[in-house]
């Protein structure tokens, strides 16, 4: 940073606390990012225009309204930029059109209340009315979710420990297991999600169990990884250290080698969650059964995109929560190990 | 090294294992019937002679490079002749697990529509996207780079972005762009985007004050110290983010074509094949996809060894 800093040695003199604090904000980051989104929503609200052009001028040309290229088979091979300029005084409609390609940014927002504070409050299937939660709010679809990705992630988890743990113990394992651990990663597992659900689907699981293997699979392989590297990660020296001290294999493990490997698994936690919601969101593709994913495909079966836009933003906001969660447990854990803060 | 092992020697013990689990390999596969009822037994049996049989093979003089390659095809060998003689012992119904052999014969039964499908979802779709979408990212990265403001506010919103589940933008991009390649391609660049942009900014910034001040001495430009310095350091950064950014190409043209496609393509196989409950051809799909992105992988890998050779991490 090139001007003076708030915080420090003589810094903020002459500011009420409050002023300093505001300071601080600005000049610590807060303002950049706040121009970034700003600067996003902005494009977002002119892109409206040319995404949804022609619906826009086809509604106008219903309710009698003088249209540039009359007939609508020109329109249809014509630019959406040309359109725009020739027919700018009809664009009105663009940011309020129902089903449009691209909803602006408050129609999403407005369709995220409506699903989440108002149908849980007001509506007929709401909790306050009926006592559940609304099969059409985005708070009953996201628990479905963020149920399947946690009850997987925390299996794909605890295997995946248990496994780094065999790893770094078994030459056999190091040597036959850790290459195929490494190459799953480089293939897209994904891909089994569909035929994971239907064939437990026809032995009988269904539902979060179903979505809970997909979603252990996918952290899976990262959290062995990551933890195959953090319990390597002492150095001869502290190795030898705990050798002169005379420590047991079961001293070296839960002294030394467990300790230094919380960074690497806290790490590998934190992609391995956001893989895991991946998996549940398409696991949730082939059956219908409620779910961010569901939500997803119903509005791209019916066209509404507000509701795809408003299940991707509750995911975006799911995941956001996940890893922040990972990492406040992160930075818990390190202060009591007594890492410096 | 088990006790076994060590009583018999280890050349001898090599050939006992590999005897026994051949034996028994080719009684699970030509007898499953006989095996059917003591298939807890046989399966115990051939996991521990492959285990002995790897943890041999690793210590045995004679190929010691070798057993890098070997111990992971045992390993591979044994789960492909368990899967094998479990599905025939205890006749698993084809819809639930197809046996590896089944597998191996729709594979070369279909090999003409399987390399369609791969043209379609991997060249056409994965690569196009993650090609523009590296790209893209680079360019962005650099002007990340230039202004420092940038950096302090796209980095963030990156960052954040990274962690999400961008695979959910599928369905509004398939309706922009259509079914064909063209949205899948678009997926893959917003999926790559964000991990690239990460990356290839952390590698910039890994220069020395030492190392730049040496660049400013020579009075070099931006752009100079940027091509002759800058990227070079960067590039084991930019290789790390590729070879994530590979595997999330390949999801990301696999999974939007779950939200509409042509008649081709490896996720419209996947789903059309599951609708006729045909699993060979869903797993001869996966297999087309594994090879796809080991490939890439491989690729990045040996590029990446050409280029960052100078690199702590590349030196043997």
């Amino acid at each position: 940073m090139t001007d003076t800093p708030v915080s420090g040695a003589g810094g903020g003199i002459g500011r009420t606390a409050r002023a300093s604090w505001v300071a601080r904000a600005l000049s610590g980051g807060l303002l950049p990012v706040v121009t970034v989104v700003i600067a996003i929503l902005a494009i977002w609200y002119v892109a409206v225009v040319p995404m949804n052009i022609k619906e826009v001028l086809t509604q106008q040309e219903r309710a009698g309204a003088e249209i540039v290229p009359p007939s609508a088979a020109e329109r249809r091979d014509a630019g959406r930029w040309g359109l725009v300029f020739n027919n700018f005084d009809l664009i009105g409609p663009s940011w309020s059109m129902e089903r449009a390609r691209l909803p602006a940014p408050h129609q999403v927002a407005q369709e995220l209340w409506a699903s989440t504070w108002d149908e849980e409050v007001n509506g007929r299937r709401g909790i306050v009315r009926s006592g559940t939660l609304s099969n059409r709010s985005l708070i009953y679809h996201g628990g479905v979710t963020l149920g399947a990705t946690v009850v997987g992630f925390l299996i794909g988890a605890a295997l995946g420990v248990a496994l780094a743990v065999g790893i770094v113990y078994s030459r056999v394992m190091d040597l036959s297991v850790m290459p195929w651990a490494i190459i799953s990663q480089t293939i897209p597992i994904v891909a089994l999600a569909p035929m994971i659900i239907v064939v437990l689907y026809s032995v009988g699981l269904s539902g979060l169990v179903a979505k809970a293997v997909i979603s252990a699979y996918l952290s899976f392989f990262p959290v062995v990884v990551g933890m195959v590297k953090g319990l390597r990660s002492p150095d001869q020296m502290q190795m030898d250290l705990l050798h002169t001290y005379n420590a047991t294999p079961a001293q070296q493990f839960w002294r030394l080698r467990l300790p230094s490997s919380v960074p690497y698994l806290f790490a590998s936690l934190k992609i391995g969650i956001a893989a895991s919601l991946v998996g549940a969101i398409v696991g949730e593709l082939p059956v219908q059964r409620g779910g961010l994913g569901a939500r997803m495909l119903g509005g791209s079966y019916y066209g509404q995109t507000e509701q795809i836009w408003a299940a991707l933003f509750a995911a975006a906001v799911l995941a956001a929560g996940l890893v922040w969660l990972i990492g406040w447990i992160e930075r818990r854990t390190l202060r009591a190990m007594g890492a410096p803060t | 090294m088990t006790r076994l092992t060590v009583a018999l020697g280890p050349g001898r013990a090599l050939a006992i294992y590999l005897g026994a689990f051949v034996a028994l390999a080719v009684l699970g596969l030509f007898a499953a019937e006989a095996v059917g009822a003591g298939i807890v037994v046989w399966l115990a049996l051939l996991a521990f002679l492959g285990w002995h049989l790897i943890d041999a093979l690793s210590r045995w003089d004679g190929m010691p490079r070798a057993a890098f390659t070997v111990a992971p095809l045992a390993l591979g060998a044994v789960v492909l002749i368990g899967w094998e003689a479990v599905v025939r012992a205890l006749g698993v119904p084809p819809v639930i697990l197809p046996p590896p052999s089944a597998i191996a014969a729709t594979f070369a039964g279909n090999l003409p529509t399987l390399w369609a499908d791969f043209v379609q979802t991997i060249l056409k779709g994965a690569l196009s996207g993650y090609v523009i979408g590296c790209l893209f990212a680079l360019g962005v990265a650099i002007l990340v780079d230039r202004y420092d403001f940038f950096r302090r506010g796209l980095l963030p919103v990156g960052n954040f972005m990274a962690a999400l589940p961008i695979v959910g933008t599928a369905p509004i991009l398939v309706m922009w762009f259509g079914f064909d390649w063209q949205s899948k391609a678009a997926v893959v660049v917003v999926m790559v985007f964000f991990p690239m942009l990460v990356n290839i900014v952390a590698g910039l910034a890994d220069t020395t004050q030492m190392q730049r001040d040496l660049m400013r001495t020579y009075s070099a430009s931006y752009w100079q110290t940027l091509h002759r310095l800058r990227l070079p350091a960067a590039l084991p950064f930019i290789f790390n983010g590729l070879k994530i950014s590979a595997t999330l190409a390949l999801i990301g043209a696999i999974v939007a074509e779950f939200f509409g496609s042509p008649t081709v393509g490896l996720g419209f196989r996947i789903n059309a094949s599951l609708g006729q409950l045909a699993l060979d051809m869903v797993w001869s799909v996966i297999v087309v996809a594994a090879i796809a992105g080991s490939l890439l992988y491989g690729a990045l890998t040996l590029i990446e060894n050409r280029l960052t050779f100078w690199h702590p991490s590349q030196r043997q």
